[in-house]
């Protein structure tokens, strides 16, 4: 990691999270572990079709069953909601989108009384024709799956197709492509597929709602945007916003799937229906996965056009995305991909159209680093390709297109400022770390090939350009710190990075300076969401913001009691002091509540400092061109891996990572770290073995961790070199970039290049599990397969194989 | 319903459990023992955990009814008020944990692996951990918490620990 520029107490340290302790003794409390006096518990009834009427819901015989409060369907909630396009409904009405459509809850005395009951509710249904995958529902004649989408309300930066499946249509021109690819030396015409998959966050959704009598909601949830969960509440019930009160547990991971629409609404209306007891929902672990939201899955058409030298001068790329029974955030998917598909390169002429279509499967949402991993998993792989046909080297090819701070402008017309990172030095450190062209270890085993591999990425937070966030620093009598900041805690950390800025600026030890970690909406500062990688930019330039307010009250104070001018007082080391004159020094402990004089007057009051931040450059983009900026920061980083291809079992093993992210500036190096393998792991797993098999009839038929496999302990890399480059950002808090989203991103692109680059197989579809790899080897390059089965001392007649020879992880392939 | 006894961190507790009651739900709900934590239901994330007579097991995959008598330690018994124990210590010093819902799990396993086996190399420690799952991907900073710790299980090899 980077050198230490200037001395620091904190700042570019290694601290634990400092709700590590309540972590590692079991006694951190999530929103699972939390029951309340009189609670009841709630189950849900979710749909067996696809796509269907429902003609009636028979609750009797489910009503018999003792402890049975009451059950809800949802012509008990007769509207909609959604944080972009307000097309879900909290309980199917008219009809069910997919299977595991919620279309009714119990509310029991005890849970196992809600799950005999659920269990009894009988729904009548009328089946609809069903579409499975997007290319037929964008056909003409295909069934409509939100038929009445033009009534539905709207966030100004998209743009719903009614009377067809399409829930936005994204669109980003730059120059003429078409005419560019047409003069182009070279063009590679391809399509590349990834399916849905699961967040996986380990403590599954959970809410307890309290439905006052007092008309004032209070809710615990499992979730990331404790805000934007209040506000789309407010919303939802129609009640004014600080009518609703969110508290935030510490929560079970994330990972984006906590921040859109929860279940909040739902459970909220239950209570109230259970005359005003506390009401908690848990999700089982097969609900999570078949009746919440997912990962969208999407195909991309691309053509890129080369120059000669390596110059890319022209992408077309067609994305559509498959967001399933709702498209509420996936319509921001659909744009962040569409703005950002042109990654870390100055690509004259663009043309790309990203649009969100509605089929009869799982609904999906944002998930870490939405929109990019999705550009990301073509663009990167493309360059290789081409790099391969020009005779060209894939770092000489990138060092030909990356944009210039300082120079360029990105595909949406940003002028790219001068200390937005350094995507150069991003790739040096890769090729310093990793090697691509270095001699690479030979396997023992012949039907075993070595390889390296790399890919580059860049992110920025996907967010309206109007998403602000606050802060408020309280004093306390010892001079102490309580920070109130809204970000959500599910792990990364960004609090304790908050704390360790303040504590550096006021020179206290990092113990003095607290933000609590169970909060509230009325009892903390706004943030939109926490979502992005936006934290601790937004978040952390609010702090700064309530710093500078802060001392500027202590200066006041100081300078009045030392009678010296405001600007000769400087603040550290826990105290104000006097410049030149040390002696003349006030520990902030005896100015926190009131400086007293030896007679007994005192002035000042409870120190309290409040800060705010706003973008002020981004924009809505331009609805025909996709033009604007819609980006606070953006974060230049890349992944490179050394991998081993088992030829004969399609088997890929990931033995070396390389995580390289410019983060303008490290503030907690230990926070970073977790990140970058963080990333790298999720990544790996995702690119390698995770999809949801979805059978004809649109059931999920892997919803549970035998068959939806997750990497564990034993497939992490043998080592993950990591490298933080510190470009500092002159408008970032101590001049960081956020970093969380960023380490994923081009995990599997790298893993693919490293095969292309070793075999010139094309890896098109995630996950790369052993048998679509092998397949793949089959088609492409059966002389490698032949050459192994030989040396393995068997047949080299491959032609009779359907299958690679072994398989290796329960649940990853296509078949099982 | 049957009445069965449990040591839970030396403590003995009774509840009044259904026959296909499992320890889990008898741990966390009557027992109010947060720390075991429910992910899946179905033995494949390992978050609930337990040691029974001092061997990691996964309390989902447990009938009530068959831990009658037994001697069960979740995370809460590995140590007391603030102090920590040598693994938790190392845990927390290595960061070995991001969201912390998987923590108290890792933790109690590791503590089952190196009571029998200090000396434990890499690959058997990747190995006995990987019933378990950590989406936050924080297995790069447990495995040398782990190793750290393991310093303490062999110089204490015979204390009981």
């Amino acid at each position: 990691m980077g050198n230490e520029k200037t001395r620091t107490r904190y700042i570019g340290r290694s601290i634990p999270q400092n709700d590590s302790p309540l972590k590692v003794t079991g006694t951190a409390t999530y929103a699972s572990d939390i029951e309340l006096p009189g609670m009841l518990f709630a189950k849900l009834v979710t749909s067996d079709r696809a796509h269907a009427k429902i003609l009636s819901i028979d609750t009797k015989e489910a009503k018999s069953v003792p402890g049975v409060v009451a059950i809800a369907t949802g012509s008990d909630f007769p509207f909609r909601i959604g944080i972009y396009v307000g097309d879900r409904d909290l309980l199917a009405t008219d009809k069910v989108r997919w299977v595991g459509h919620p279309v009714a809850a119990v509310i029991a005395e005890t849970l196992q009384a809600a799950e005999e009951a659920a269990e009894k509710v009988q729904v009548q249904y009328e089946d609809l024709p069903a579409v499975f995958n997007v290319r037929d529902a964008l056909k003409p004649g295909a069934p409509i799956i939100h038929e009445h989408m033009s009534e539905y309300r709207v966030f100004p930066a998209f743009s719903p197709v009614p009377g067809t499946n399409i829930a936005n249509k994204f669109v980003l021109k730059r120059g003429d492509a078409k005419a560019a690819l047409d003069k182009a030396h070279l063009v590679i015409e391809e399509e590349f597929r990834m399916p849905r998959v699961s967040h996986a966050f380990m403590e599954t959704q959970t809410v307890v709602a309290l439905y006052r009598r007092d008309g004032v909601v209070e809710v615990w949830s499992s979730l990331q945007s404790p805000f934007a969960a209040r506000y789309l509440m407010a919303q939802s019930l129609n009640m004014p916003v600080n009518n609703v009160i969110i508290h935030h547990p510490f929560c079970g991971g994330g990972f984006g799937g906590k921040a859109g629409l929860g279940w909040e609404p739902l459970v909220a209306l239950l209570s109230k229906m259970a005359d005003n007891k506390p009401v908690k929902l848990i999700l089982s672990r097969k609900e999570q996965f078949v009746s919440a939201a997912v990962r969208e899955a999407f195909i991309a058409h691309v053509k890129a056009g080369f120059e000669k030298d390596g110059k890319f001068v022209a992408y077309q790329a067609d994305f559509i995305m498959d967001c399933g029974g709702y498209g509420d955030y996936t319509v921001n998917v659909s744009r962040t991909t569409g703005y950002a598909a042109d990654g870390s390169y100055d690509i004259e002429n663009l043309d790309v159209t990203c649009r969100a279509v509605y089929t009869n499967q799982v609904p999906t949402t944002a998930m870490r680093g939405f929109g990019y991993p999705e550009g990301h998993w073509p663009l990167e792989q493309l360059l290789d390709r081409a790099a391969a046909r020009l005779h060209l080297d894939p770092v000489k090819i990138r060092l030909v297109n990356l944009v210039k701070p300082g120079e360029s402008t990105t595909g949406t017309g940003e002028h790219l400022r001068e200390d937005a990172g350094d995507p150069r030095r991003v790739l040096s450190t890769i090729v310093k770390e990793l090697k691509p062209n270095g001699r690479i270890p030979e396997s023992k085993e012949p039907w075993v090939i070595r390889a390296r591999g790399f890919a580059l990425n860049v992110k920025g937070p996907s967010q309206p350009p109007n998403a602000s966030g606050s802060s408020i620093l309280k004093f306390n009598e010892d001079g102490s710190i309580d920070l109130l900041v809204g970000t959500g805690l599910f792990g990364q950390g960004t609090t304790t990075a908050l704390c360790m800025i303040v504590a550096e600026e006021f020179g206290l030890p990092l113990e003095k300076v607290r933000v609590p970690f169970e909060r509230g909406t009325d009892s903390t500062a706004y943030t939109w969401q926490t979502v992005g990688s936006r934290g601790l930019f937004v978040d952390g330039n609010a702090t700064l913001g309530a710093i500078r307010e802060a001392k500027a009250k202590i200066v006041e104070i100081s300078s009045q009691v030392f009678r010296v001018p405001k600007e000769d007082v400087v603040v550290r080391d826990g105290a104000a002091s006097v410049r030149g004159r040390p002696w003349l020094k006030i520990p902030l402990s005896d100015i926190a509540m009131a400086y007293t004089y030896p007679n007994g007057n005192a002035i000042g009051g409870p120190l309290i400092g409040t800060g705010t931040w706003t973008s002020v450059l981004n924009s809505y983009l331009n609805p025909e061109t996709g033009q604007g900026i819609p980006s606070i920061f953006h974060t230049f980083g890349g992944t490179g891996v050394e991998i081993t291809l088992n030829l004969l079992t399609g088997e890929i093993c990931v033995e070396k990572g390389v995580q390289v992210e410019d983060i303008g500036r490290v503030i907690n190096r230990l926070g970073v770290e977790q990140q970058m393998d963080g990333g790298m792991i999720m990544g790996m797993s995702i690119s390698l073995w995770e999809k949801m098999q979805v059978d004809g009839q649109g059931w999920v038929t892997n919803p549970n961790f035998s068959n939806y496999y997750i990497a564990r302990m034993k497939d992490m890399p043998g080592e993950i070199r990591k490298v933080a480059i510190e470009t500092p950002q002159e408008d970032g808090p101590w001049g960081a970039r956020g970093v969380g989203e960023m380490t994923m991103i081009s995990v599997a692109p790298a893993i693919a290049n490293a095969v292309f680059r070793a075999t010139g197989v094309i890896l098109r579809d995630e996950p790369m599990t052993p048998e679509t790899v092998w397949l793949a080897i089959r088609e492409q390059r059966p002389d490698l397969l032949e050459k192994a089965m030989k040396a393995l001392g068997g047949t080299s007649d491959t032609t009779h194989l359907q299958r690679p020879l072994v398989r290796v992880k329960s649940g990853q392939n296509e078949t099982s | 319903m049957k009445k069965i006894t449990l040591n839970v961190n030396g403590r003995r507790r009774t509840a009044n459990v259904e026959d296909n009651e499992i320890l889990l739900d008898v741990l966390r709900d009557t027992l109010g023992v947060k720390s075991v934590k429910a992910a899946c239901w179905r033995g494949e994330c390992g978050l609930c955990s337990v040691l029974m007579y001092g061997k990691a097991v996964k309390s989902c995959l447990i009938l009530a009814v068959e831990a009658d008598g037994a001697k069960i330690t979740t995370v809460e018994g590995l140590s007391r008020g603030e102090s920590l124990s040598p693994l938790q210590k190392s845990f927390v010093e290595h960061g070995a944990m991001q969201c912390g819902f998987c923590t108290p799990a890792f933790v109690l396993t590791a503590h089952s692996l190196l009571t029998t086996n200090p000396t434990a190399t890499d690959s058997e420690i990747k190995e006995y951990m990987s019933g378990l799952i950590c989406r936050c991907g924080t297995y790069n900073q447990m495995l040398p918490a782990i190793k750290e710790a393991a310093k303490h299980y062999r110089k204490h090899a015979s204390d009981d620990l």
